[in-house]
């Protein structure tokens, strides 16, 4: 559905964007993850024809954003960082202008715009002047607009920032919902909204992918130890050699102390032994109880961090 | 274009905008219809609009009335919007200046008001009325051409006015600076002094060449608009 191929953006000295290659399948949501200033944005409007890239292609439905503006933006919709309103039109007339402006069909026009308002909860405002909404309405409008004309793609740039808590939940349900319909392309830098949400991720650090995969993926198949969390009674010291004796344990940490002589030790191991069991009767013969173990898996934000500065070890 | 003409044309009277221009408009050329017709008993209106005053308000005008048409969309990011729906951008430029095009339109078509009253004192209806209403038109149109361009160069609408009106202003008083130059430098300078070319609409000469030029001109500012745009989306990040 969307074909990313070389993707590259210099302006003057600074390469935004480096040599991106991804595809899109009909119907994925995919996350688009990356520290503040990764090129997210740019990526978006590139795919959007907003911006034109310096080398590569963007296809979309199979049509080429550069050759064939008008047909590939016909199928995308497309909701930017900031929602591209008009502060003294109100909701329904902008919608009704967005709808001529992609060419709606006349006779559905009032329908879907109907629609579209039910969708994202903003029907009660329609008369409103943009300018008096709040942010969350506003960027409520913003998704409605980039809804209009039932586009086969939207490309939503950080939809929930500005919005509370309650209603990013509404819109993450909204977006995970529009995904039945819709091929999405859903940038944030917030993790857990990205595995809440999408189906597949691509991390984007410094300009370049930094890794694709599915969430679950990710958080797995990272690096090659497992973590233990372990909260053992007993002094603290002999705790920490017995459990290093062990084979297959490659660095212990003593945290806080959770209850009076017992403290929660990270464990890392190597990750095709389980060590478990062998720290379980070590400490059983030792006399020292165990009174919680855990594994740990790694959670998308431990990877993200160690993806993006990994990166710039590299480069330093 | 349908849908961005109609949009910008309401834009401007759901705001006092284009109340108040076409108000002021009409007291300056009121005050003058006053001082040039009724109170010296002159019959001919062409004065109103061949006087340095009014076009100086004119140029004022247009620029205020254009200033906002592309900077605010920039500014306030509805710029993304328009480009990347399916209209291209010429339509999205020709839309925006039709819409401050029938302001303008609307306003010069109230000071017919002037001559009706100099009718209503036996005066005779003219050739010259026509012509001269046809070059304040063309006149006009180029103006706002001018300051649609000068919206494209910036996202601040202060910035953009300012631009426009010196820009009207260096076109206006050029055609003197041209006749000490002679060569190719004063054919250009020439061509782009607007005001060299209105005042045979006054007399009455409906000069083909000159309605070209006027429209020829409308239309290299508002290619330079498009590219203008065009060449921001390859610059920008």
């Amino acid at each position: 559905m969307i074909e990313i191929k070389n993707l590259t953006k210099r302006y003057g000295q600074i390469t935004a964007v480096n040599n991106l290659n991804f595809t899109v399948e009909k119907g994925e949501i995919l996350g688009f993850l990356g520290p503040n200033g990764a090129g997210k944005s740019t990526t978006m409007k590139i795919i959007t024809g907003y911006i034109s890239s310096t080398e590569g292609s963007v296809k979309v439905n199979g049509y080429d954003i550069m050759e064939n503006p008008r047909e590939a933006k016909r199928s995308i919709g497309f909701l930017p960082e900031q929602p591209p309103l008009y502060l003294d039109m109100t909701v329904y007339d902008y919608l009704d202008f967005v709808s001529d402006l992609k060419s709606v069909d006349k006779k559905k026009k009032a329908g879907q715009i109907r629609d579209i308002m039910e969708l994202v909860k903003i029907g009660d405002h329609k008369g409103r002047l943009i300018k008096n909404l709040s942010k969350g309405y506003k960027q409520r409008v913003g998704l409605a607009q980039a809804l209009i004309g039932n586009p086969e793609v939207l490309i939503l740039d950080e939809p929930t920032v500005g919005l509370d808590p309650k209603q990013i939940i509404e819109i993450r349900k909204l977006i995970k919902a529009l995904g039945n319909e819709h091929t999405i392309i859903l940038s944030s830098h917030i993790l857990p909204e990205v595995s809440a949400v999408c189906e597949r991720v691509v991390i984007i650090n410094k300009g370049e992918i930094a890794a694709v995969d599915t969430p679950e993926n990710l958080s797995k198949g990272l690096g090659d130890s497992s973590r233990l969390s372990i909260t053992i009674a007993g002094p603290k010291p002999s705790i920490i050699s017995s459990i290093k004796e062990i084979y297959g344990v490659k660095y212990v940490e003593a945290g806080a102390e959770r209850e009076k002589d017992a403290f929660t030790y990270i464990v890392e191991s190597d990750k095709n032994v389980d060590v478990r069991r062998p720290i379980f009767y070590a400490m059983a013969k030792a006399g020292y109880p165990i009174i919680e173990l855990k594994s740990l898996s790694m959670s998308l934000e431990d990877i993200f961090l160690q993806l993006t500065t990994e990166e710039k070890e590299v480069e330093a | 274009m349908n849908a961005i003409f109609k949009k910008e044309l309401k834009s401007y009277f759901y705001s006092p905008i284009a109340y108040v221009l076409i108000g002021l408009f009409l007291l300056v050329g009121s005050i003058l219809f006053f001082v040039f017709n009724l109170a010296s008993a002159y019959a001919d209106t062409r004065w109103i609009f061949m006087n340095g005053i009014f076009i100086l308000v004119l140029m004022i005008f247009s620029s205020v009335l254009t200033m906002r048409i592309l900077a605010e969309d920039r500014k306030n990011g509805s710029e993304v919007l328009l480009l990347t729906s399916p209209v291209n951008i010429v339509s999205i430029v020709v839309g925006k200046y039709l819409a401050a095009l029938v302001v303008f339109l609307i306003m010069t078509a109230i000071t017919f008001v002037y001559p009706l009253i100099t009718f209503a004192f036996d005066a005779q209806f003219t050739a010259e009325i026509i012509g001269g209403y046809i070059g304040f038109i063309l006149l006009g149109a180029s103006f706002l051409s001018v300051g649609v361009f000068a919206s494209s160069l910036t996202e601040n609408q202060v910035v953009a006015v300012i631009t426009s009106f010196v820009m009207l202003l260096i076109m206006w008083i050029i055609s003197g600076v041209s006749g000490y130059l002679g060569g190719t430098l004063a054919k250009v300078l020439n061509w782009i002094s607007l005001l060299s070319r209105y005042d045979d609409f006054n007399r009455g000469i409906l000069n083909f060449g000159s309605i070209v030029y006027y429209l020829s001109f409308i239309f290299v500012m508002l290619f330079l608009t498009v590219r203008v745009i065009e060449k921001r989306r390859w610059s920008q990040g």
